[in-house]
């Protein structure tokens, strides 16, 4: 594994035609740090997640992950960095088990039917293992996907919004993956609107407005004045 | 589309220097190739109609070809040039293709009697027509730059590796059916009009594509968010190919006048060579006019 | 190469999962030979001459409505891309989705041929040869059409994109497959049908290697 920072990001810059979705975004993430991304809706967190990703390439600027550059060694990185997305990358017609069995075969994983109706309970989604994913609901969909992101052997973890639409259960399995993700020491990039949780579980935090990086810094420092994180506060 | 450098359309005279001076050449050589080339005892005058007919048929092959080196270095450099240059290649290169089916079409009547033979290359060329149009249609549907520059990069590369074999293919399969195709050589005496209207088109192509790029570049500088420090760039400039050689076909039967058909396919030439410059240039000068209004707008 | 196998065995699985679809498919291309023989007029001898290019023609068609299908599941919820950051290489899941396409359209092909039998009167003992054109045929059909399903895919207009895209390249395919099927039903004096299906397979080649080289690019961003 090649040492340095997890993530090093320098004058990073992502456009869509006429707007620049990302500007200038400099950040440095050590490893098995934990950092909370925080911003308004469209602010860019979902745009900076999948350039780690390596799944949209940079505009301007560079981009390294686990020293890999995300375009040149596109392959290298995307062994060591997982993603859960806003979109499921599900199989709808699959059943939850076969959609797990795909991502083994791929992994190199062990794919019986065993090993991944286990992985399924750890997920609570054991009763419906052999249910097609179309009959699911947004949050037993979540949860499939997070099972799919948890197989990856990744050191850097990426998180769009995990908590979005699960229930109370649900958010106790998320806060029990971060812990447990603390003690293997991996690297993870939350996103989310739960300032609350976001800051009891991510000792760093960064803000980004339009794009651009507002504030970088420990999550307990993170200002208390803007008015948009005390709706936010009042909202979690 | 990742590029670090500022959209910069070229300016400058190059493109109607070309134009202008491919005009020149071919209504000499038209002039020359319609009263005063002999006329051809086989053929009669409906021969005549090579001498725009084969000049048109080179042109479209390389505006073609130039499309393809385009998009292999759109696809392995990147960048907007290549892409620019790329849309300019494809519209001529479609541009020139219909009118020489056109133009097959309008010799065809008189020499066999039908509007459509399976002509090998005649037939081809109708291929092409569809599958490079299908690739401009691909263009106007795609809204992101990068991903339209890959696509249709990518794309132009697979239906040029098909050219050679559909032409193979509708040989062979029109061979079974006996066709009159022996194509003759034209003799000596006829060779200076269809080489200056060969140059002609030649030019008159290189200069619509040197627009025709210019107008996609602009459209780009539009589409494009410029970054904050501007970086030099070059001015492209128009590549040349070297030109694929075709025989023009002739027959045996004397055919009677047919004049009426010498004059519809040259101004079916004229008119839609013209009409495309024009067109090419109208754009020009709105996205041009656009671009003004938004520096404009932006220093304001 | 396991990944080849991987993404093989998921499109496998994904087909047999929609196969209602397929069925769907199915009854559209056979609805579609229905409709040659009206539009041509019930006369035998001609209905019987022309049953080579009624197959393909309604091949061709149907051919639109499953390529477009197997990309229905990649994108309705980036699933190509999760698989993609697993990592899994775009080139292996592109021949897995082209060979998983050829096997039924290949399929498709054979399905039709009984239907060709019965409405134009044209049949043949020669079966094997027949469905070995109907193999390199639809290979044909799958390698460019998986690669434009795979661009289209992921566009608003992939309706009409994709047939307009498709069928002026794979003009040679229907070209050579038909000649080849004609001469196969009709009767093979001088021993053509070889070169049709040697044609067939430089195009099979050409395109299974060009397309399989560029897909990375048409689905990254």
């Amino acid at each position: 594994m090649p040492l340095g920072m997890a993530v090093e990001t320098v004058g990073l810059g992502r456009r869509f035609g006429r707007r620049w979705a990302l500007a200038e975004v400099t950040l440095t993430v050590a490893r098995g740090q934990r950092v909370m991304l925080t911003g308004r809706n469209g602010s860019g967190k979902t745009t900076l997640l999948r350039v780690l990703a390596s799944l949209l390439s940079p505009d301007r600027g560079s981009v390294r992950v686990c020293g890999g550059d995300v375009v040149q060694d596109r392959e290298a990185v995307r062994h060591h960095v997982a993603l859960l997305g806003h979109y499921s990358g599900h199989y709808e017609a699959l059943t939850a088990l076969q959609n797990l069995q795909v991502a083994a075969r791929f992994l190199g994983q062990d794919a019986s039917r065993e090993a991944i109706r286990a992985r399924l309970d750890q997920f609570g989604l054991a009763a419906r293992a052999d249910d097609a994913v179309s009959t699911f609901s947004a949050g037993m969909r979540k949860r499939l996907a997070l099972a799919r992101t948890m197989m990856q052997p990744a050191t850097v973890v990426l998180l769009d919004e995990p908590y979005g639409e699960l229930d109370v259960d649900g958010f106790a399995l998320v806060d029990g993956l971060l812990e447990s993700m603390r003690a293997e020491g991996r690297t993870v990039l939350m996103s989310t609107h739960l300032l609350e949780r976001g800051r009891e579980l991510c000792e760093h935090a960064v803000a980004l407005e339009a794009g651009r990086l507002t504030w970088a810094g420990p999550s307990a420092d993170m200002p208390q004045h803007s008015a948009w994180s005390e709706r936010q506060r009042g909202a979690a | 589309m990742s590029t670090d450098d500022r959209v910069r359309p070229s300016a400058g005279p190059l493109p109607y220097a070309l134009s202008a001076l491919g005009v020149g050449l071919l209504l000499w050589g038209s002039i020359w190739g319609l009263f005063f080339a002999p006329r051809e005892t086989f053929m009669g005058d409906v021969q005549r109609i090579m001498y725009i007919h084969v000049p048109t048929a080179w042109n479209a092959m390389l505006a073609l070809t130039f499309a393809f080196g385009c998009a292999l270095l759109s696809l392995w450099q990147g960048g907007w040039r290549w892409d620019a240059r790329l849309e300019g290649g494809l519209e001529v290169g479609v541009l020139l293709s219909t009118l020489l089916c056109m133009q097959g079409s309008i010799w065809a009547k008189p020499t066999w009697g039908v509007w459509w033979d399976w002509d090998p290359r005649l037939t081809t060329t109708a291929v092409l027509v569809f599958a490079f149009a299908g690739i401009l249609v691909l263009r106007r549907m795609v809204e992101d730059p990068g991903r339209r520059a890959v696509w249709s990069a990518v794309a132009t590369v697979v239906a040029f590796v098909d050219v050679p074999i559909v032409y193979f293919s509708v040989k062979w399969w029109n061979s079974l059916h006996q066709m009159q195709s022996s194509p003759a050589t034209v003799s000596s005496a006829f060779h200076w009009p269809l080489r200056i209207n060969a140059f002609g088109i030649l030019f008159l192509m290189s200069g619509l594509i040197a627009l025709r790029t210019r107008v996609a570049a602009y459209r780009l500088r539009g589409e494009l968010a410029p970054p904050p420090e501007p970086l030099p760039a070059g001015v492209p400039s128009a590549a040349a190919f070297a030109a694929a050689g075709l025989q023009p076909v002739a027959l045996s039967g004397q055919i009677q006048g047919g004049w009426e058909f010498v004059i519809a396919a040259y101004t079916v030439s004229a008119v839609v060579l013209i009409g495309y410059t024009a067109s090419v240039y109208m754009r020009y000068r709105k996205e041009r006019a656009r671009a003004a209004a938004e520096d404009a707008g932006v220093a304001a | 190469m396991n990944e080849l196998w991987a993404a093989l065995g998921k499109d496998l699985l994904l087909q047999w999962r929609t196969r209602t679809q397929a069925v769907a498919v199915f009854v559209f291309g056979a609805a579609a030979l229905l409709l040659f023989s009206f539009a041509s007029g019930p006369a035998a001898e001609l209905l019987r001459r022309q049953a080579a290019g009624f197959l393909w023609l309604g091949l061709m068609l149907c051919s639109t409505l499953a390529l477009a299908d197997s990309f229905q599941s990649e994108s309705e919820q980036r699933a190509m891309e999760a698989l993609l950051l697993l990592p899994a290489s775009a080139r292996a899941l592109y021949y897995g989705k082209a060979l998983a396409n050829w096997v039924q359209l290949a399929l498709l092909g054979v399905a039709l041929v009984p239907l060709m039998v019965v409405l134009y009167d044209a049949g043949t003992r020669r079966v094997v040869p027949l469905f070995g054109v109907i193999l390199l045929g639809s290979a044909g059909l799958s390698a460019p059409g998986t690669l434009y399903a795979g661009m289209t895919a992921q566009m608003r207009a992939r309706q009409t994109l994709l047939p307009l895209l498709l069928f002026p390249l794979v003009v040679p395919v229907l070209l050579s497959s038909v000649k080849a099927t004609s001469l196969i039903l009709t009767g093979d004096p001088m021993g053509q049908a070889r070169s049709w299906t040697t044609l067939l397979a430089a195009f099979d080649l050409i395109y299974w290697s060009l397309c399989g080289v560029v897909f990375p690019k048409v689905v990254e961003e």
